[in-house]
């Protein structure tokens, strides 16, 4: 091999193990994008973090929406957390408080944030809530159980094919990573 | 270091000119044709390898129940399998092809980057070991099936860095062969060797390195994310700290769905490599061949949600991957026609390369038409995670990838090793496989559409009868394939004994530069560029 062609191809190398370490840095800037474009585009049933201030609608009492609540532990944690109902019948621009009921199984102090997941997930961005126990992580005594009220509306603009909400909600145990 | 030994005295120039000689020549060689052997041999052990973990699971499907083992080995199983198979024996056994046959094949006398070239086999070999050696940690191989999906996967044992690593490991390798592969070809080329003059098997191959280059990365990336959030307290992928899992799904996919196409399109290179010398006709269409597989190529870097039709995505979305997905049809379509034009009016014989080649076209359009109608986003809900993918992927992997890489062997052995293999065992070996094959995936479209999921170790008793054809026709092929190592242990060592000629098929020197070479090809081939290139493939 002449001196000409090595270093063409060293160039060559170089160049595209930049691409490589380039492409390397892309996969990372998908974690951004994506939480942008679920943003922009309201996918994914992703919801406010934060309580929304109460707002006046008017009250659409022709039209009623089922809302369910689903609520589930991740990896089993120790915990038991239900919901005082498993739906509502409810009316568009009518706030309502649904109570939620959780409890530390474990004789530590247990810290968990519960996960909020609207479906389907375009009728995520009609769903306020003022008052949620998703908004912060929350700190169990040993053993305590506690009712935790969720205070919601749906707002009146939510297009009309949309029958059936469901919001479900994850509790994570956070503990060790305190 | 022990002495060099000259082989062809015509050489003038001043490094080696034969092998080192015992073990020191395999660890430390640099020659392409070494490092293809290695590859190859490789590859060879992994699919054994490999194979043997699919017998597990086919003796445990083989009724309902639980028989051998334990569920979580049996999914343990289903993920090293595939692991095994896509990074340890299909993948490198086209790179194996690549480094025996680019250089011979464009009249470069040896890969760019030689020294690298060494390194990424050996990287390969470490990643695989590392990845073996998860089966015998505390809590097992992963299990969470070759897509490795959090949260699922973050529950291995202490296997997961190490799984992890390996594919940080391979990764790197795969990354520094394909970089070799575009340097070798784009600096490499003999005089008047020009892009559209190459065969098909070194355009595919470019295009592959590209994809390489382009998503192995990204798959470290994603791979990256799972070891922080696991030990990092990170959340990527956790939902608690405003993560989440689906990302993970988008970020796999976008490196998944080109992996898929790194696997297919040196198929498709060697397919239209072999079937032109056995219809002794022109390729049909080569430009369009080119075309189509750069079509390919970009269209599997906007298609990846279609693994994910479930996951909840809005209907635009749904309907944007539905057709662009549709779309890779059309080049593909392009690509079988002209397959079947080139065999059109050919005078053909069938060796056992064209019979893989042909059962290639015929059982990977079948795949194919099944990957349509998975395309279809409201049928794919019934499709998805049900053994009528796992159908859908086998038809365009095993019939297709693994009978064209045993195509290549058949094809190329007597090039690499000077004698002929045994053409009534090759023949016999051609038809266990083709029948076997189909026994042992058909049936499989059968349970998925009935509704079986995939990756289990127990199944309703209604799938019984079909689980039972298909592990039968599972043992047969992985027996026949025993016929394979025999022949390639055979030819190695004498084969028929029949002198081969330097074309070794009849008028294959106008088909590819490699049939200008002696038989077997000696240690260094075109030192100086050949002045004939042959255009009989364009």
């Amino acid at each position: 091999m002449n001196n000409d062609i090595k270093q063409k191809n060293i160039k060559l190398l170089r160049t595209l193990l930049l691409v490589a370490v380039a492409m390397f840095g892309f996969g990372f800037a998908l974690v951004p994008l994506y939480d942008v474009l679920c943003e922009i585009t309201g996918l994914n049933g992703k919801v406010e973090g934060s309580a929304v201030k109460e707002v006046v609608y008017t009250v659409d009492k022709d039209r009623e929406i089922t809302v369910e609540f689903m609520t589930s532990l991740n990896e089993s944690a120790p915990m038991v957390f239900r919901s005082e109902m498993k739906k509502i019948k409810v009316h568009p621009g009518e706030y309502y408080t649904v109570n939620f009921y959780a409890e530390n199984l474990t004789d530590k102090i247990m810290v968990a944030q519960a996960i909020p997941s609207i479906s389907p997930g375009l009728a995520a961005e009609y769903f306020k809530k003022t008052e949620c126990f998703c908004f912060t992580e929350q700190t169990f005594k040993p053993r305590e159980g506690r009712t935790m009220p969720v205070r919601f509306v749906v707002n009146p603009d939510l297009p009309k094919q949309y029958k059936t909400i469901t919001l479900a909600y994850t509790f994570f145990d956070n503990t060790k990573t305190q | 270091m022990s002495a060099v030994i000259a082989e062809h005295d015509h050489h003038d120039d001043d490094h080696a000119h034969g092998p080192e000689k015992g073990l020191l020549r395999w660890i430390v060689t640099t020659n392409h044709k070494d490092i293809g052997t290695l590859y190859l041999v490789f590859a060879l052990t992994m699919f054994f390898v490999g194979g043997a973990m699919a017998m597990v699971i086919r003796a445990e499907l083989f009724e309902p129940g639980l028989q051998f083992v334990e569920p979580q080995f049996f999914n343990s199983m289903t993920t090293m399998h595939a692991l095994v198979m896509v990074f340890g024996a299909v993948m490198p056994g086209f790179v194996g092809l690549a480094n025996w046959m680019i250089p011979m094949m464009i009249g470069a006398p040896d890969m760019a980057l030689p020294r690298m070239n060494n390194m990424s086999f050996w990287m390969l070999v470490a990643g695989v070991l590392l990845l073996a050696s998860t089966l015998f940690m505390e809590g097992g191989a992963p299990a969470s099936g070759w897509t490795l999906y959090p949260p699922l996967v973050l529950q291995t044992g202490k296997a997961l860095p190490f799984a992890i690593f390996s594919v940080h490991l391979l990764g790197i390798s795969s990354i520094m062969g394909a970089i070799n592969i575009i340097a070798t070809i784009f600096n490499m080329r003999a005089p008047g060797m020009t892009l559209m003059k190459m065969p098909l098997f070194v355009w595919t191959w470019l295009i592959t390195a590209f994809l390489l280059i382009a998503v192995m990365p990204v798959f470290a990336g994603a791979v990256t994310m799972l070891l922080t959030d696991k030990f990092f307290e990170t959340s990527f992928f956790n939902a608690a700290g405003g993560g989440d899992p689906v990302l993970y799904q988008h970020i796999f996919w976008f490196f998944g769905h080109p992996e898929v196409y790194i696997m297919i399109l040196p198929t498709f290179g060697v397919a239209s490599t072999i079937i032109p010398v056995f219809a002794r006709k022109p390729l049909f269409g080569y430009s369009s061949m080119v075309y189509a597989t750069a079509s390919i190529a970009f269209l599997s870097f906007i298609v990846w949600a279609h693994h994910m039709f479930t996951v909840g995505m809005p209907i635009a979305g749904e309907l944007y991957f539905m057709y662009a997905t549709m779309l890779i049809a059309i080049p593909t379509g392009v690509k079988v026609f002209n397959w079947t034009a080139t065999m059109w009016k050919g005078s053909m014989t069938f060796e056992t390369p064209m019979l893989f080649s042909i059962a290639f076209v015929v059982l990977f359009t079948l795949g194919g038409f099944t990957g349509l109608m998975m395309s279809i986003a409201p049928s794919d809900f019934q499709y998805h995670d049900t053994y009528f993918i796992v159908a859908h992927f086998h038809y365009t992997l095993v019939p297709a990838s693994v009978f064209i890489l045993m195509a290549a062997g058949y094809y190329w052995l007597p090039k690499w090793t000077g004698h002929m293999y045994n053409e009534k065992i090759g023949q016999l070996h051609f038809w266990l496989s083709a029948v076997s094959v189909n026994i042992l995936f058909f049936p499989q479209h059968f349970l998925g559409l009935a509704g079986m999921p995939r990756r289990i170790p127990d199944y309703a008793v209604q799938f019984a009868d079909w689980n039972m054809i298909s592990s039968i026709g599972g043992f047969i092929f992985g027996a026949s394939q025993l016929l394979f190592l025999y022949i390639v242990i055979d030819t190695v060592r004498g084969g028929t004994g029949e002198k081969v000629s330097d074309e070794v098929w009849e008028d294959a020197h106008k088909h590819g530069l490699e049939w200008t070479l002696p038989s077997p090809a000696p240690y260094h081939t075109f030192t100086t560029p050949p002045t004939v290139i042959p255009t009989e493939h364009i």
